[in-house]
């Protein structure tokens, strides 16, 4: 038993960063029907600035604010900058294109992710970098025979209060209703006197901002961040999006959570090697059954 | 009264005849004129097209979202590295059977999913792909040799006596290969399966009230897509005399998809320019070192602001090739 | 139409559930040789759900289609289509980014059997039956007058025609009964017609059966041979037209009670 809850804890861990990205990637599709490609590369680009605050403004950010502080601070940077970063590119790669259809747009989104990709290799370098250990908690706790680490729930706990955050603005602000009338039918919603270039901002900084802040998670998690490491995690958080359907956001939660035990279950009892083709085939096995994912509506085409 | 039925080839050998001849001549003078560097890139701007080939016809003639294709280039790839090393098949004759475990490969997987729509249909072809590249490092049986993959591939060669080991004879045979694959593909396009194909990309629903059997057309579709994507994996294994898992990944399949939007869906010479452009750019663009990706990606972005449709979209109708 | 003609559709207690609410319930019609039958009623109720059951698109909970005497309930759309039963759409499918003509041919489909290689390598049988494809749609687009439009993509059509266009793609399946959900919408008052007028000449000169929803009361009272009434998914009236005419159901459903 103690396997298996220390494994749920290590899924939700996981699967609380695929569901903060695959909110991210759950909005723009929902809103543009684009599957944007260069989110994985927001996050990536996320973790490589805290990881730069961490390292080269350690002692004035520690002096000034504590341990606690200089974390909040790279989260906080993070989110900013890259939100910021987010805003800049939907206006130069994907505003001019939306006109021409969304397959031309697929291909914009491939190539602002090259590009993010290989500007955060340039900047930082194609090597790993390490987080600094000396910067990040690390307390174990021990509860029963379960072990886990204070990180964790940290991680736990800021993640579920930020889609706590999301979830109301979308479901319970005017704003929110706003954005979810524009991800049904964008055509309407501009009729009502919905601003869609408001809304176009909205997603365009707040997901950013929430996959950045899970690329700081991640780097302090496991302490080491590469430049490629967005398209793995972007690929996971799309799963997600899917798995959990197309622009549902609660749905893209749980479809993060769900990916991210499944993966450790997989690995924990089946076999490490195969814990992504394990995932890959009840996604997989999910569609056959649920053609619209697992909390998509289902839809009789109007003929 | 000498409609489409026959225009086919027709027109596109008649009025624009010269062009061709041109462009074929040049393709048959550009090895003896240039080092092996550069007839290699010209190879695998072959393999391009031809991966681009196959992938036109699921994604530019049917308008199914394959963003899993390298799946399908592995297994043709594997299939000829595994059979040839360990069986001493030779590769020649393991071309066709290449194309035919891709092409039933594409059967099995695409079986359960086939009705599927647009972006679902996408994530599952991506999860195949992961699957595919995810079991060969994997190593399974230890028959595809783990993340290393399988060395020691043949040369192809006609019963001992012409033997394909040189960049210039390899080049003959991937553009050989791709030009018989256009002659066919356009004589596809001006058929019953053609017209089915592109009924279904336009309105499935109407498609399949004209009579059209769309689950059968849209599995046809992944079958031959997947047969030729196996061919260029046969080609590929025996020129690099080995495969890797790391040749297989979803940033190929990425590329392909580009290669078919770059030069307009459905396109045949469209996927031309596209194959060349995701091959030759980063050639062209090696003075910037390790920003010359940055630059591709800014081309992408640009290309598809000022050529949305692609460079050289289908026509049809008045003056339709 | 004598009574007599045997029966070329028949429901037989057709029902279509969507999420717990009941579209069509326990519908029953006979479609005869040679007639044209009219379906009306008042929006949502259900006539084009019957459309689609009996074409395929829809499965049913309960109740059976037969086609001259074989049930093709659950059929797919392309077998019912190769059986006879060809159709058109309320809001125009046609393949827009197509010509006129390869939308017509698209209708010929069903009367071929060549496959990829004898595609590939131009087989003689290939070529025969490319070349029959070709002339049978060239007539179907005479026929609805479209000729000098053939090699238009279709999406460059004038609306009026697409809906003429669409009936081309329909005869061109070689069908015995056709279903023509309203092709009058949209028409002015000349193409309707010249619409009613060409459904007639059907009738009489190709020996088919046509099936139609049609709103316009003008074209459903000036060809029909018989008229059926739906109301919440159910026929509350059938007969000639001018005795529906008289109904006072019928009046009730589309006008509303009269309250004294």
């Amino acid at each position: 038993m103690g396997v298996f809850f220390e494994q749920l804890i290590n899924g939700l861990t996981i699967g609380s960063f695929y569901a903060l990205i695959a909110l991210g990637y759950s909005m723009v599709y929902g809103v543009l029907k684009l599957i944007n490609f260069a989110h994985g590369d927001f996050f990536t680009l996320g973790s490589y600035i805290g990881y730069t605050l961490l390292v080269f403004a350690v002692s004035f950010i520690t002096a000034h604010f504590g341990l606690w502080g200089g974390l909040v601070a790279a989260l906080l940077v993070a989110a900013a900058s890259v939100a910021l970063v987010g805003v800049f590119v939907e206006r130069v790669a994907y505003r001019p294109i939306y006109p021409a259809g969304r397959l031309p747009a697929v291909v914009s989104a491939l190539g602002a992710s090259i590009v993010l990709q290989n500007a955060i290799m340039v900047i930082w370098g194609p090597r790993y970098q390490a987080y600094p250990a000396a910067l990040i908690p690390n307390v174990h706790l021990q509860i029963g025979n379960i072990h886990i680490t204070l990180l964790q729930i940290l991680i736990l706990v800021l993640s579920f209060a930020l889609m706590g955050i999301l979830y109301t603005i979308i479901q319970r602000t005017t704003f929110g209703a706003a954005v979810r009338a524009t991800a049904l039918d964008r055509d309407t919603a501009s009729l009502m006197g919905i601003n869609f270039n408001r809304i176009i901002f909205f997603i365009f900084t707040l997901g950013p901002a929430l996959g950045a802040m899970a690329g700081v998670m991640v780097g302090m998690y496991y302490r080491q961040i590469s430049f490629a490491m967005g398209w793995n995690y972007g690929l996971k958080a799309f799963t997600a999006t899917i798995l959990g359907g197309i622009g549902n956001l609660p749905g893209a939660m749980f479809g993060g959570l769900i990916l991210g035990v499944l993966e450790m279950f997989g690995a924990a009892y089946i076999s490490a090697a195969w814990k992504d083709v394990f995932v890959f085939l009840i996604l997989i096995l999910v569609l056959i059954f649920r053609p619209t994912g697992l909390f998509g509506e289902k839809v009789a085409e109007k003929v | 009264m000498e409609s489409s039925r026959s225009q086919g080839s027709g027109r596109f050998f008649g009025s624009r005849q010269g062009t061709l001849m041109a462009v074929v001549a040049a393709f048959f003078i550009y090895p003896f004129v240039v080092g092996d560097y550069h007839i290699d890139i010209a190879f695998f701007f072959g393999i391009y097209a031809l991966l681009g080939l196959s992938l036109n016809i699921v994604l530019g003639e049917v308008g199914l979202f394959d963003l899993g294709h390298a799946g399908f280039y592995a297994i043709g790839a594997y299939t000829t590295a595994i059979l040839n090393t360990k069986y001493g098949i030779p590769v020649l004759l393991l071309l066709p059977v290449s194309a035919v475990a891709a092409g039933l490969f594409a059967y099995l997987v695409c079986s359960p999913i086939i009705h599927l729509r647009g972006d679902y249909l996408c994530i599952v072809t991506i999860g195949m792909g992961e699957i595919v590249r995810l079991a060969l490092i994997n190593n399974p049986l230890d028959l595809t040799g783990g993340p290393n993959g399988v060395f020691g591939i043949d040369f192809p060669s006609l019963g001992g006596i012409f033997v394909i080991d040189s960049p210039i004879k390899y080049y003959f045979l991937i553009w050989t290969v791709v030009a018989l694959t256009i002659i066919g593909l356009l004589r596809l396009q001006k058929s019953r399966i053609g017209r089915a194909w592109n009924c279904i990309r336009e309105d499935e629903v109407a498609a399949g009230s004209s009579g059209i059997d769309v689950r059968h057309y849209k599995l046809l579709a992944f079958m031959l897509g997947a047969a030729l994507a196996g061919v260029a994996g046969n080609i590929y294994a025996s020129k690099l005399m080995c495969v890797s898992p790391e040749s297989f990944t979803f940033w190929e399949s990425c590329l392909f998809f580009c290669i078919v939007l770059i030069g307009g869906m459905g396109s045949i010479p469209g996927v031309l320019i596209g194959a060349a452009a995701i091959s030759l750019f980063p050639e062209i663009l090696r003075p910037f070192a390790m920003y010359r990706m940055m630059f591709f990606g800014i081309a992408m972005i640009l290309m598809m602001m000022f050529r949305p449709g692609g460079v050289w979209p289908r026509k049809r109708g008045e003056g339709a090739p | 139409m004598n009574g007599s003609s045997p029966a070329v559709l028949e429901t037989r207690n057709l029902t279509k559930i969507f999420g717990g609410l009941t579209a069509v319930g326990r519908f029953d019609l006979e479609v005869r040789q040679g007639e044209i039958l009219s379906l009306i009623g008042p929006n949502g109720a259900g006539k084009t759900t019957v459309f689609n059951v009996v074409t395929g698109i829809y499965r049913p909970e309960e109740g059976q289609v037969l086609f001259r005497g074989e049930d093709i309930t659950g059929w797919k759309p392309h077998q019912i289509v190769k059986r006879g039963v060809a159709r058109t759409f309320q809001n125009i499918r046609l393949f827009p980014n197509m010509t006129c003509l390869e939308n017509v041919v698209a209708g010929q489909h069903s009367r071929g059997a060549s496959g990829v290689w004898s595609s590939i390598f131009r087989t003689r049988s290939q070529r025969v039956e490319e070349s029959r494809f070709f002339e049978k749609a060239d007539r179907c687009i005479d026929r609805v007058g479209l000729s000098r439009f053939r090699n238009e993509l279709a999406k460059n059509v004038p609306y009026g025609r697409q809906r003429m266009l669409e009936i081309a793609r329909a005869l061109a399946c070689e069908p015995a009964l056709l279903v023509l959900d309203e092709p009058s919408s949209g028409l002015n008052a000349v193409e309707t017609e010249e619409l009613m007028r060409f459904l007639e000449d059907l009738i009489r000169e190709d020996a088919l059966t046509i099936l139609l929803i049609e709103h316009d009361m003008n074209v459903v009272m000036g060809i029909s041979h018989r008229v059926a009434v739906m109301e919440e998914g159910r026929k509350i009236s059938e007969g000639r037209p001018e005795e529906i005419y008289r109904d006072p159901r019928v009046i009730e459903a589309y006008l509303g009670k009269e309250e004294n």
